[in-house]
């Protein structure tokens, strides 16, 4: 119940007072609620759970985290 | 899909796992506690891989399953006494009821409708002015703000038909139930990641702390579990408590104080009933008194006059839910109980326990 999915944010605009979002799926389009961001803006990642944006995705440090896994698991860096 | 697949890789799994057996000096027992682990752990064998280093025990990370009974035919009697059209998250459709589940209730001609939104359910109210909608909302911190979005939504439009039966739970006081229990195993927690990304992980610390825990915020994808075990066996091995965050890209320890806004606003902390558990102190979430207008429970009074009700008797679902007893040791388990025919939730629900054994163990998990 708690899956959230990462998209990514395509426009911006206004429903009936709501701040909406139309959102690529990796091809799929999906219009989300993101009331529940104080700031976004449209090429920006963001995780989505029933209909609302629950938090922006910081890509840094997911690479960075990535990175350090890689070298941890002594795999050398992940293509 | 990007921040997913990379999270999914069979040799970066591989390594951190040997990373982590090469680590441990003695076996250390680890509860996650999310239903969306519990299934990647199951499915890829998470558990398997850590065996020599780590006991993986399943926590009450499924919010279907730990909403009561009661809930369920309060809901039911909504559609098929009150005429109200009842909308919810597909996975609350299959969990049984005493009069069966939420599908009989439809093929006795209630309305019942599933959503993915929250707010699609206020709007179906806004679009059917002449029936009451209600929307049966389940589900922990990380779904409370969707709710509290549409209940916002639906009070500043001024709907009159839209309510909410409202059943979420919040996770830290479970956490602290289960530490606190005299016969706990549990040595580390990894903490539910969409929880902590809207509330972020300061709720967690006074547990690590009085319990002399690691608690890590931990993601959903099989690399994030076992980076989310990583760092509680390096914690464990250096004697350290406290609280960390694995699943950085989408945790701040803030969390999203924006969503955290929209849900103060519309909820605050109540006692709360947790199905197979008991009544949880803080355990979840009810309306605030400007929100009470919402509220199914005071607008229908058929709902105040309800008998309470039992359980069934053969299902295992508190112990599975407290990590006392695995799945395939429920008697009942892949015989009187399966998803076709299920006598619990953890059965039925796509984040239960039940079900992510029997799904991807099946004969070998009855054996
Ligand atoms: S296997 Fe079925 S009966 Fe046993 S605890 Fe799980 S849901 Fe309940």
């Amino acid at each position: 119940m708690c899956l959230a999915v990462p998209g990514q944010v395509e426009s911006l605009h206004d429903d009936a007072g709501l701040r909406m979002a139309r959102i690529d799926f990796g091809g799929v389009y999906k219009t989300v609620c993101v009331e529940t961001l104080a700031d976004v803006a449209p090429g920006a990642w963001v995780l989505v759970h029933a209909g609302v944006a629950l938090q922006l995705l910081d890509a840094e440090a997911a690479a960075e985290s990535l990175r350090l896994l890689a070298e941890a698991a002594r795999l050398g860096p992940t293509p | 899909m990007r921040f997913v697949e990379e999270y999914r890789d069979p040799a970066l799994m591989r390594g951190i796992a040997d990373a982590i057996v090469r680590r441990a000096t003695r076996r250390w027992t680890i509860m996650e506690v999310c239903g969306g682990q519990t299934h990647a752990i199951v499915e890829h064998g998470i558990d398997q891989l850590l065996d020599p280093a780590v006991e993986l025990l399943h926590g009450p990370g499924c919010p279907v399953c730990v909403t009561p009974l009661e809930t369920l035919d309060r809901a039911a009697a909504l559609a098929e006494e009150a005429g109200a059209i009842v909308c919810t998250f597909g996975d609350m459709l299959r969990v049984p009821g005493t009069r069966g589940d939420l599908f009989s209730v439809r093929a006795r001609g209630g309305a019942v409708r599933v959503v993915y939104a929250p707010l699609d359910a206020a709007r179906l109210a806004e679009r059917t002015p002449d029936r009451a909608v209600v929307f049966l909302a389940v589900g922990f911190e990380t779904t409370a703000p969707a709710v509290a979005t549409a209940a916002r939504w639906a009070r500043a439009r001024g709907l009159g038909n839209f309510f909410l039966l409202v059943s979420h739970v919040r996770v830290p006081p479970a956490l602290e139930a289960i530490a606190s229990a005299e016969d706990t195993r549990v040595e580390a927690f990894l903490a539910a990641g969409h929880v902590c990304t809207v509330m972020g992980t300061a709720e967690y610390e006074p547990i690590a702390r009085r319990h002399r825990l690691p608690i890590v915020a931990t993601g959903f994808e099989p690399v994030d579990i076992l980076e989310g075990v990583a760092l509680a066996v390096e914690q464990l091995e250096a004697g350290e408590t406290g609280v960390s965050i694995q699943y950085r890209r989408a945790v701040r320890p803030a969390g999203n104080p924006a969503a955290r806004a929209i849900l103060d606003e519309v909820f605050e902390i109540a006692d709360r009933p947790w199905r197979g558990i008991g009544v949880v102190p803080g355990g979840g979430f009810a309306l605030r008194s400007a929100y009470h207008a919402l509220d199914a429970e005071r607008a229908f009074p058929l709902l105040a006059a309800r008998a309470p009700v039992t359980e069934p008797a053969a299902c295992r679902a508190g112990d599975v839910l407290r990590g006392a007893l695995r799945p395939p040791e429920c008697p009942a388990f892949g015989r009187a109980c399966t998803p076709e025919h299920p006598l619990g939730a953890p059965m039925v629900s796509t984040e239960g326990a039940c079900a992510a054994y029997y799904r991807w163990r099946g004969a070998e998990a009855c054996a």
